[in-house]
């Protein structure tokens, strides 16, 4: 691996810190989709032939995850009229503590797999595995609906980091970024007419449905 | 080539459902598209494979045959009920959901077709959105608190999924040299792939798919979406849905068998059977809520399913006719609980007493559902829950037969109480007065449910032994 795909995969890393630690939601989603636009980036330096499949799936990705899905819940975050804090459940300090500790069991586990040698000294497992903690923290420890979603896609982005080592066998990436698409969309209909029940997309009102 | 208008059909279908502009119409085209569904699976099955699609993505194998026979007789039991219950609904709009219900049948074909895991994924996750729009059905607080909810938590399940997915593709590209995700091509060479990436591949599939059967602890989706969402979605989430999840789970641990890592796998999937159960044991405790009840008993059945495949040998047998019996039961329980839920407009025991008395028929298929489920012969279930039980005690695991054992009584004691409270006593005054009353469109498809319920206890048809035989083959038990 190029060491330039390693700098956008830490990039990646610092952005995941960055999400859980802005208290401004905007900002969040904006760094969302600036990982979108770095992961759009990394197949470029998996695959050195310049091919058709190779431009669909950059722009593919640049399109879905780096534009498409932040405009979406930049308006959502526009419609709903809220506060633009995230009002996390647990507090920025031990939430980005919580993040170091994952990125560093990331790192010690993606250890101790096997990995081809081409793999072994790049961080594309740690990083997927950091990212996805990242967006799990993100996802349980958020009040809002809205940085629920960005949880979500931050674990996404994980994931997909993890697929770039399968170019080759990834036939039906499309598909997959199209069904998050979907998803998203159909999250976004749901916040709406959350908002418009509750006048609020306050997760903790969310609660009548208990034992 | 025939199998693939299984899915065209459906599709088709939805595009009609969605572009007919009258509410009347909808529920007719989807149970017209049920009803070819069905009966073009039955021709299908009959061929036993001979004359379908095959290709290496799409083929119908035995497992693939017996789930998607359940999944096409439950849709249409579940399709006829709908044409009377959206009758009795008139006043919503039902475009989205007639359109949701056919891909939903879509989809979950797909499941039952898919050889190559990343389609099987993506056929999962599509299910589970054309699921979340069939729970907003009632576009209430309720429904959308459980909507959030289901889809959140899926969205995760599902994207656990994917890695593990991953995973074995990378354990492929290590060990095979070449990343495939063509199931019958990992099985015959599964014992080259990697064991760390078999094994963490299986944790992250088995959390993944677990999530969308409903297994503890990723359970909590479950009783929220089931409580709010119509009956009819309840019986096709705890009758269709969750059987295409075991399906894909099934899948997986075939590869996983085959690397030589069955014995992990087992042992996994008995502490996530036993888990299940106890779990559904204890919520169902005094439950208040009759839709709620049927949730959790739907989770213990999904424990009973893995716990079946986690025994091995006469357990996956036993599991895969649980599988039948399961789905037709949650049919009968989730739709005849829907009935009393109209005719109360509560599901909560403080409002509903003497179901008997006011919808007798529904009321007492409810009761007969109960005890088919709970394992009372001469219902299927009983033979399903007693395979389990004899597969345990002839591998020589008492401690886990005793268990399963102490968990079905316990569930016994726990849902009958609510269900008699349900049935039993005097109805309530009821000054609002809910105008619904038992009526042949909305008890006949129950009614023929229950019959198959019934059927699978006195006689099961040769050619659906020998298709149980098979897919327990398929699987390695016997």
């Amino acid at each position: 691996m190029p060491p330039i795909a390693d700098s956008i995969l830490i990039l990646l890393l610092l952005m995941n810190f960055f999400i859980l630690g802005t208290a401004n939601l905007r900002a969040a989603i904006r760094a969302v989709a600036l990982q979108g636009l770095l992961l759009s980036l990394l197949p470029l330096f998996v695959e050195s032939t310049l091919t058709f499949r190779l431009v669909a799936l950059v722009g593919a990705t640049a399109l879905i995850k780096g534009m498409v899905i932040p405009a979406l819940l930049l308006k959502a975050l526009r419609d709903v009229h809220i506060r633009h804090e995230v009002e996390p459940y647990l507090g920025f300090v031990p939430s980005l503590f919580l993040c170091g500790v994952g990125t560093a069991l990331a790192l010690l586990f993606a250890d101790s797999l096997p990995l081809a040698p081409a793999e072994r000294a790049s961080l594309f497992v740690p990083a997927s595995l950091a990212t996805l903690l990242a967006g799990f923290l993100v996802l349980t420890t958020r009040r809002k609906a809205i940085s629920q979603v960005t949880g979500y896609l931050v674990l996404e982005n994980g994931i997909y980091v993890f697929g770039l080592l399968l170019y080759q066998a990834m036939v039906v990436e499309v598909g997959v970024l199209l069904d998050l698409l979907v998803g998203i969309f159909i999250m976004g209909i749901v916040l709406n007419h959350i908002q418009r029940e509750f006048s609020s997309v306050d997760t903790e009102r969310l609660s009548r449905l208990r034992e | 080539m025939m199998a693939v208008y299984l899915i065209v059909i459906p599709l088709l279908g939805a595009l009609a459902a969605f572009l007919v502009p009258a509410d009347r119409v909808r529920p007719w085209i989807v149970a017209a598209a049920a009803a070819m569904h069905t009966a073009l699976t039955l021709v299908i099955v009959r061929m036993r494979g001979k004359d379908v699609y095959d290709s290496s993505w799409l083929r119908l194998d035995s497992l693939g045959r017996l789930v998607l026979l359940v999944i096409s007789i439950l849709f249409l039991i579940c399709a006829a009920y709908c044409v009377g219950y959206l009758h009795v609904r008139a006043n919503r709009p039902n475009r989205i959901f007639c359109t949701a219900l056919l891909g939903f049948l879509g989809m979950t074909t797909l499941v039952t077709l898919a050889q190559h895991l990343t389609i099987l994924w993506v056929a999962m996750e599509a299910t589970t959105l054309a699921t979340a729009v069939l729970l907003y059905f009632n576009q209430n607080r309720r429904s959308l608190e459980a909507t959030w909810k289901y889809l959140m938590i899926g969205s995760v399940g599902i994207a656990l999924a994917l890695l593990g997915t991953l995973f074995l593709a990378y354990g492929a590209l290590l060990g095979l040299g070449e990343p495939t995700l063509l199931f019958p091509d990992l099985v015959r060479r599964a014992t080259r792939l990697p064991v760390p990436w078999v094994r963490t591949a299986f944790v992250f599939l088995l959390v993944g798919y677990g999530t969308k059967m409903g297994l503890a602890p990723m359970h909590t989706w479950k009783p929220d979406a089931y409580g709010e969402a119509p009956g009819v979605v309840g019986a096709l989430l705890a009758g269709g849905l969750t059987t295409s999840a075991f399906l894909a789970l099934l899948r997986i641990y075939r590869i996983v068998d085959a690397a030589g890592q069955g014995r992990f796998a087992r042992e996994l999937l008995l502490f996530f059977g036993l888990l299940s159960m106890a779990v559904a044991a204890a919520l169902m405790i005094g439950q208040r809520d009759f839709k709620r009840l049927l949730a959790y008993s739907s989770i213990e059945h999904m424990g009973i399913l893995v716990l079946g495949i986690g025994i091995g040998g006469a357990g996956i047998f036993a599991a895969l006719l649980h599988v039948i019996n399961n789905a037709f039961t949650k049919g009968v329980l989730f739709l005849a609980a829907g009935n009393i839920h109209r005719a109360f407009k509560s599901k909560r025991l403080e409002d509903v007493t003497g179901a008997l008395r006011r919808v007798p028929l529904s009321a007492g298929l409810f009761v007969a559902g109960f005890f088919a489920i709970t394992g009372s012969p001469p219902f299927g279930p009983f033979f399903s829950e007693l395979g389990v039980l004899i597969a345990a005690i002839g591998s020589h695991r008492y401690i886990v037969g005793a268990l399963y054992l102490l968990l079905l009584a316990l569930v016994f004691i726990g849902m009958g109480a609510t269900v008699l409270a349900v049935v039993l006593g005097v109805p309530p005054d009821d000054p609002a007065g809910s105008a619904f009353r038992d009526s042949a469109s909305k008890t006949i498809p129950i009614l023929a449910a229950l019959g198959l319920v019934l059927m699978m206890g006195i006689w099961i048809p040769a050619p659906l032994s020998a298709l149980l035989h098979a897919a327990a083959r398929f699987l390695g038990g016997s």
